[in-house]
């Protein structure tokens, strides 16, 4: 078989061929994994949810979303039998992580106490950044934040003056790991009373934004 | 060409492994080795691209103009580098986060449009598909290798299981100086295996 | 403010080479002379700031409305391989002696993984456009600074007596881990 000559024809014939070939299969592995990847990310975060928040009765799994610029905040609102409620979980995010966005979900009681929390996304250095999964809610004096109420404390790293040991050698993943907690904080008090979906309030995101790329 | 299909598959495993040997596809294997999951991760997805490139692109070889060549080829496989990152985001969440930008990147990895060019342009349909296969598997053992290394002299762990207690490591191996310091040694060890190779054959000639 | 942290973290902190290993090629090759320098971190600066804004006006406009994110990749790289061809091309139509400095370079640049890679971190940071202009320049300052330090090195590098088995690259790649290393002292400038 000889090799299709340059003419102007061909050219155009071969590329919109090959770009049918690619649409087609693009199309298909699009409308295919499509689902799938909404799906694994909002059972990861119902899991998160649940694991974080309070004794509870029914959640209200459809977030209240807030957004200003850069960081979402989404508010999951706990309830008992009687329908009050004993708490929520608050997604929120920082792009101010050593290697990209971190996104956690912190659960608080309706004093704001913080309950748990769990890391839905981060990329951090493993070995350093990386142990937040777990470094900020190991039993050790201002290591946990788990029981601390976000209201009243000073959730910052202690080198800047604060209550919590940031990861030894991690501070960057520490400060914006703590971001995001107080920025959730802020998130679940201004929303207290706020009941219908979609309602936008004012995200504290003014300070640290970009201060690490 | 008459060739054997078993040596141009093994071809890319150890003689030309595209990493040790041929130098190819330094930004990935420096990025995303610093576990050994996220080295073979990214060796799979390559090998996966590779060899979905390799096999189109031998088919398609004389039905593309001479003018359009690399317009093609680049299409054909940045087409399949999207398809990987679909299936990885959908069936395996947590590596599309830990290989971030360079799933992406795959596209430009000199790997791909190198053997491409250099193979499938010029040979059958059987005979590209063994070379994709071994280029891409001599590619992920060379990140898995490396990753092992790394994430082992790092936290004291190998693919997450622990071999000795995490502070006997020496975090350094897992940051970005360790992945140039680790790779350089590992082709030192590599390139001395070669001249030793090459100086028996010497000695036999004498 | 934010636009001197954006550019002492791309240039010192983050170097776009040393720890996102982003264009280590010409690093590790095409750095033996120093007198290539200038003209090599030029045309990745030229070709880097311009694609940033064409990648970032079609992110904003075309990729995001359409909920078509998927094609980012593909788009991107057509983007950009289009642009160094019409770069290319103009440069040469327009000044010879731009080109002599320039242009030599841009095929090399094709298949750097900077300009492609700085276009994707631009999208999934979510700068601003300005922002993005400070990122893209800083960073082809970054990919100067360590080109030229390498350059240096190596100069020094061939004087020296190596095992065979650690000549070239071998030696390179830890000369470059010795580097990134400290560079990591930087890592107090950004908090």
């Amino acid at each position: 078989m000889k090799k299709v000559k340059s003419s102007i024809l061909n050219i155009v014939l071969v590329l919109a061929g090959i770009s049918a070939f690619a649409g087609v299969t693009l199309a298909s592995v699009y409308t295919l994994t499509k689902d799938t990847i909404k799906d694994s990310q909002t059972s990861k975060i119902e899991e998160a949810v649940r694991a974080v928040l309070p004794p509870y009765d029914h959640v209200s799994l459809k977030p209240i979303e807030l957004k200003n610029g850069v960081e979402t905040t989404n508010v999951y609102k706990a309830y008992d039998k009687n329908n009050a409620m004993v708490g929520a979980a608050v997604e929120s995010t920082s792009n101010n992580g050593y290697r990209g966005t971190i996104d956690i979900i912190v659960g608080f009681n309706t004093k704001g106490v913080i309950m748990n929390y769990a890391v839905i996304e981060q990329n951090e250095t493993p070995g350093l950044g990386a142990q937040m999964e777990s470094w900020f809610k190991t039993n050790i004096a201002h290591q946990d934040i788990q029981g601390k109420n976000a209201g009243t404390s000073n959730l910052n790293v202690s080198k800047d003056g604060g209550e919590i040991d940031g990861i030894t050698g991690a501070t960057i993943s520490s400060r914006a790991f703590l971001f995001a907690v107080r920025n959730a904080y802020f998130a679940f008090t201004s929303n207290l009373d706020v009941q219908d979906q979609g309602t936008k309030v004012k995200v504290d995101s003014t300070q640290q934004k970009s201060s690490h790329l | 060409m008459k060739q054997s299909g078993v040596k141009v598959f093994l071809n890319g495993i150890f003689k030309e492994n595209p990493v040790l040997v041929l130098f190819l596809g330094m930004c990935p294997t420096l990025a995303t080795t610093s576990t050994a999951l996220t080295g073979m991760s990214m060796g799979l997805a390559t090998l996966f691209v590779l060899f979905a490139s390799n096999v189109v692109i031998s088919i398609l070889k004389n039905l593309i103009p001479e003018r359009i060549t690399m317009t093609a080829y680049v299409m054909i496989i940045s087409t399949f580098v999207t398809v990987a990152e679909m299936l990885i985001h959908a069936y395996y969440p947590a590596m599309y986060v830990s290989l971030g930008i360079f799933l992406p990147l795959i596209v430009v990895n000199c790997l791909i449009l190198g053997r491409v060019q250099v193979f499938a342009s010029k040979n059958s349909v059987f005979y590209s598909a063994l070379d994709g296969l071994g280029m891409g598997l001599g590619f992920t053992f060379a990140l898995t290798v490396l990753g092992t290394l790394r994430e082992l002299l790092g936290t004291g762990k190998a693919f997450g299981n622990t071999v000795f207690p995490e502070h006997y490591g020496a975090l350094i191996f897992v940051l970005a100086p360790g992945a140039f310091i680790t790779l350089g040694y590992l082709i030192a060890v590599v390139n001395s295996a070669k001249l030793r190779k090459t100086e028996d054959i010497e000695d036999n000639i004498d | 403010m934010t636009y001197i942290l954006i550019f002492i973290s791309a240039v010192f902190v983050n170097n776009i080479v040393l720890s996102q290993f982003l264009g280590v090629y010409p690093i590790l090759g095409f750095s033996k002379r120093i007198d290539m320098v200038p003209g090599m971190t030029g045309a990745v600066a030229f070709i880097l700031t311009i694609s940033t804004i064409i990648t970032y006006i079609i992110q904003k406009t075309v990729l995001i409305p359409y909920h078509v994110q998927f094609l980012q990749t593909i788009i991107y790289v057509f983007t950009i391989a289009s642009l160094v061809t019409l770069t290319d091309r103009v440069l040469k139509r327009v000044s010879s002696s731009l080109y002599q400095t320039l242009g030599v370079y841009l095929p090399l640049i094709t298949t750097n993984c900077v300009i492609l890679g700085v276009a994707i971190l631009v999208a999934r940071k979510d700068l601003n456009l300005m922002e993005s202009v400070v990122f893209a320049i800083s960073t082809s300052v970054g990919f100067g600074l360590a080109l030229v330090i390498f350059a240096g090195i190596r100069d020094q590098l061939s004087l020296v007596k190596l095992p065979k088995s650690m000549e070239g690259i071998p030696v390179a790649l830890i000369t470059a881990g010795l580097l990134a290393m400290a560079f990591m002292g930087f890592a107090g400038l950004v908090k």
